[in-house]
């Protein structure tokens, strides 16, 4: 008994090749491919996230003391509109759209059909465990595929939560749960899927996709980088910090892929901007920062102590202008601000995701985008300035999967964006139709009838066909008919 | 090798120094690639004459004539295709404005294939240009005449600071992939397209596979002759039209009803020997095959003693030319590996069920191809086929013409490949679409900010779902 208790744990290759089989017969079957299972799907995570949100609460404060608020609007609240979406445009986003054809196909009609991929596999992330396993199985619904969700080990509370609700809220024979850490996955990863769509860091997405490149898997990479946001002098100095602070420190404390990783300004304008900084945390957290209920925790130890190397590197420990108090016990390092720190330190060459935020000083703002572009593309570059050049400059030279000019994180809530990266911090994109798009092969198909075959595009060929043929695929019609009556 | 590195530092020069994303660039660049299409015509026939005995006419429609129509069509929308596309926002950001931008990616690798030598090559680098990109293209040394022609030409047109071809083989093509690009472009064969994904692989360089795959034509009953002949001309067009069967959208084999077969052999028989005459090896119509290699793997497919069996029409073949006869199979066994592998060649197997429904199942169990072929009358037949099997395209009672559509995107899907290009898609492959908000700093939300309490709990709350109303409601302290 229990021997075959423990036996059922291991998910070793054998158990995902018979699972593959089953989600394969499942949509062999064509039922995801229905609109009402689709909808019936959706609306089951939507009911899950109503009737479970204290459930998904708890998990999500065992996991990283994340604040309820954080948790009941950033992970349930953007899932639920992301389903909300989906929901109301799923119709409209299964219709083919018609395409035109050209005169050289004449007599033809033609249009672009969106078809499920297959068997898909979603990996996803420990910082919104709950958001960024859910939204990219929403697009995966929409679109008609069968799921398998594997979502992190390193939030074990949320992974355990979601393997036992989504069974109960969704058709268990399409849509499956695998829990596991790196042997588990290793074995989800010699599986042929038909895409794999992965959040988390680079090293892994690399691991991801040239596993993939073994079955020729399409792959969609959701990754990180450090996200600069570059403050110019002139501004609304108290409104811009809020809105660093809230995608920085109220997004799970830091712990968050678009949250801004470092400040770039000028020398002179800096004092001014770690004043405003200091004074709107202390506002928002008060004097002691650590014992404040509205920040979460850093996920784990090893994360724990990656960042305090970070502010022990030498380079940069005497840099620390605000906060930097640690509590190993309860894995909480207060907001740390850091003042010129040198771009050749730790913390200025790996992504910090957590409570640190260093600031460059330039001597000209314009200086920062050089800054931006001579390291990897980040995920998002922010930019807060009341001048309409500098904006113009922004969007033309800054690479980034996303740009916010005068705010920070706020893209990643609509739904007409495309979210995902670009270089270093991945491949593909989702979000509303984009998520749809993501799970989908754009089949084009082509509708001819027999009339009006032109014995042109057939040999034996002749120096007639040649002409005629040149101006077919010219389109001119007036060459067409020349060519036809034998003039040119 | 260093001079590959030295070549990609001087595109990245050349990409930082922003010229490449002006329009007028772009512009000039399509000009040129017209420009240089139109002025070495004569000179394109000749080189695909070399390398694959191709004729002119077949040279025009699928070369020349493809890349002149690709290019002047991207020339006339390429301004369209850049400018931002405005994205709707809800109230709540107000006030905003947001946008998707496409950015060029940066430094791109194009793989060129050699049954299409110019097309294949040069309609990829209209999207890469388009897109404002500056790129490598690596031509294939299994059409050596036209890649040559291309590395002498191209440098005279387009800007060579921007765009470069290197030749070479294998040793070439390695070394190239060691290197970091912002997106690879592979057209050939799923074998070397994976060696390609795990390249990009350590670099996250996004890849677009145009591979290809057996390609069926479903060949129903059709009421009227004149639509049978028509479809079987299509269907010889289809295989053998495009560079002698050695085209990824060839098609590789028909499915027909049992006691249709006999009737769709007579026909062929019939059409083959109208297009391309009694002793077809004379044929100027009618391209060889590639080289030696394939020249023998296509014997070998034939060698099979069950193949051979089943050969119902032609298959001789003239090793010194590179020739193989158009070559009709009845059935060959399904295991054979000319019925598992893609065949790329003048062969042409014919597969008989009992009920043409059964090509479902028979495409089903099989990887998914690039296209699909279907003539028939029978709608639920279409209907089926449209939502039951999957491949990159499906084109009804007719082949290739998918091909040149420009408002259609062109890819493969499993086996056959992913990504996809022509006309506006070929923009989109290498271009990043990026997200651009703009914000101002009025108004601002006070509940957006901690310390949390139930209050802002219940906003943000509302906010997210749009409820406007109950927003208002709950700000004048009328919401519990």
């Amino acid at each position: 008994m229990g021997s075959e208790a423990e036996e059922k744990k291991v998910f070793d290759a054998e158990a995902a090749s018979s699972m593959m089989e089953k989600l394969r017969g499942s949509f062999s079957s064509g039922r995801t491919r229905s609109y009402e299972w689709r909808m019936t799907q959706l609306k089951n995570i939507l009911r899950l996230c109503d009737e479970r949100e204290q459930d998904i609460v708890d998990a999500l404060r065992k996991d990283l003391s994340k604040p309820e608020l954080e948790s009941t609007i950033y992970e349930i609240g953007m899932l639920k509109n992301s389903c909300k979406v989906a929901v109301k445009e799923l119709k409209h986003w299964m219709r083919p759209e018609k395409a035109k054809t050209s005169i050289t196909t004449y007599p033809s009609s033609a249009e672009i059909v969106s078809e499920p991929l297959g068997v898909v596999l979603i990996i996803s992330a420990w910082n919104y465990p709950f958001l960024l396993s859910l939204d990219p199985v929403v697009g995966a619904i929409a679109a008609g595929n069968a799921v398998v969700l594997k979502p992190s080990e390193i939030s074990p509370a949320t992974s355990s939560l979601l393997a036992k609700l989504m069974p109960e809220y969704l058709d268990s024979s399409s849509i499956m749960v695998v829990e596991g850490a790196v042997p588990e996955t290793t074995s989800l990863l010699e599986q042929k899927w038909e895409k794999i769509f992965y959040t988390g860091n680079g090293k892994v997405g690399r691991i991801v996709m040239a596993a993939a490149a073994k079955h020729l898997t399409p792959v969609v990479l959701e990754l990180g980088g450090k996200s600069p946001a570059v403050v110019d002098s002139g501004i609304d100095l108290q409104i811009a910090v809020r809105r660093i602070i809230v995608g920085k420190w109220a997004c799970n404390n830091g712990q968050a892929c678009i949250s801004s990783d470092y400040i770039i300004t000028t020398k002179d304008y800096a004092p001014k901007v770690v004043d405003a900084l200091k004074h709107e945390l202390e506002k928002f957290y008060g004097k002691n920062p650590l014992e404040s209920k509205d920040l979460s925790r850093i996920v784990n130890a090893n994360h724990f102590a990656r960042l305090t190397k970070l502010l022990d590197d030498d380079k940069v420990s005497g840099k620390i202008v605000h906060g930097g108090e640690r509590d190993k016990d309860n894995l909480n390092i207060s907001p740390t601000i850091l003042l010129d720190v040198p771009r050749d330190s730790l913390i200025m060459n790996e992504e910090i995701f957590g409570p640190l935020l260093p600031i460059l000083t330039v001597d000209k703002v314009e200086d920062s985008f050089d800054i931006i572009n001579s390291g990897t593309k980040p995920l998002a570059a922010y930019l807060f300035t009341n001048n309409k050049k500098l904006k113009q400059q922004f969007v033309a030279t800054v690479s980034a999967g996303g740009l916010v000019i005068n705010d920070t994180t706020v893209h990643l809530a609509v739904h007409t964006l495309p979210f995902g990266g670009v270089g270093e911090s991945g491949i593909g994109s989702y979000h509303g139709k984009f998520s749809f798009d993501a799970f989908s092969h754009k089949k084009a198909v082509v509708y001819r009838s027999f009339a009006g075959d032109a014995s042109i595009r057939y040999p034996p060929y002749t120096p007639g066909k040649l002409r005629l043929l040149k101006a077919l695929l010219g389109g001119s019609i007036i060459g067409i008919i020349r060519a036809l009556l034998g003039w040119s | 090798m260093e001079k590959i590195e030295e070549s990609i530092a001087e595109l990245r020069q050349t990409f930082k120094s922003g010229r490449t994303r002006s329009a007028l660039w772009r512009k000039n660049q399509l000009r040129a690639m017209i420009k240089l299409i139109t002025e070495n015509e004569e000179r394109a026939y000749q080189v695909l004459h070399e390398d694959l005995g191709k004729h002119p006419v077949e040279v025009y429609r699928d070369e020349v004539g493809v890349i002149k129509k690709s290019a002047k069509y991207s020339l006339s929308c390429v301004e369209k295709w850049m400018a931002p596309q405005k994205a709707h926002l809800p109230l709540i950001f107000f006030p905003a404005r947001g946008e998707v931008m496409p950015e060029p990616l940066g430094v791109v690798l194009i793989f060129g294939a050699w049954n299409f030598p110019l097309s294949l090559t040069l309609d990829p680098l209209i999207g890469a240009i388009s897109a404002g990109n500056t790129v490598i293209i690596k031509t294939s040394e299994l059409s050596p005449s036209t890649s040559s022609f291309l590395a002498k030409t191209i440098p005279l047109y387009l800007d060579s600071k921007a765009v470069k071809v290197i030749e070479g083989g294998v040793d070439v093509s390695e070394q190239l992939l060691k290197q970091k690009w912002d997106k690879i472009f592979f057209t050939g064969s799923p074998r070397v397209g994976r060696i390609v994904m795990a390249a990009a692989a350590e670099h996250l360089t996004p890849v677009t596979l145009e591979l290809g795959g057996k390609c069926p034509a479903i060949f129903d009953k059709l009421s009227k002759a004149y639509d049978v002949k028509t479809a079987v001309k299509r269907i010889v067009g289809g295989k053998w039209g495009p560079c002698s069967g050695q085209a990824c959208i060839g098609i590789d084999y028909v499915l027909v009803e049992e006691k249709l077969a006999p009737l769709l052999i007579d026909l062929l028989k019939t059409t083959l020997k109208r297009f391309y005459g009694e002793r077809p090896k004379e044929s100027k119509n009618m391209c060889r095959v590639v080289n030696k290699h394939n020249f023998e793997r296509l014997q070998k497919l034939l060698e099979d003693p069950l193949v051979a069996a089943s050969i119902v029409y032609g298959g001789s073949q003239d090793e010194e030319r590179l020739f193989i006869e158009p070559a009709i199979l009845l059935d060959p066994p399904l295991d054979s590996q000319i019925m598992t592998e893609e065949i790329f060649g003048p062969l042409l197997p014919i597969i008989t069920l009992n009920n043409i429904q059964e090509s479902i199942e028979f495409i089903n169990s099989r990887p998914k191809p690039l296209a699909i072929y279907a003539f028939t009358e029978d709608e639920s037949l279409r209907r089926r086929i449209l939502s039951e099997t999957s491949s990159g395209s499906v084109t009804f009672n007719d082949s290739i013409i998918q091909f040149i559509c420009d408002t259609l995107p062109f890819g493969g899907v499993g086996q056959s490949g992913y990504g996809k290009y022509h006309g506006k898609y070929s923009f989109d492959t290498f271009s990043h679409e990026k997200a651009v908000l703009r914000r101002g700093f009025f108004p601002e939300l006070k509940p957006r900010y901690p310390p949390w309490n139930d209050f802002k709990l219940k906003f943000i709350r509302l906010a997210y779902d749009f409820n406007y109303f109950g927003l208002v409601l709950l700000l004048l302290g009328l919401k519990r």
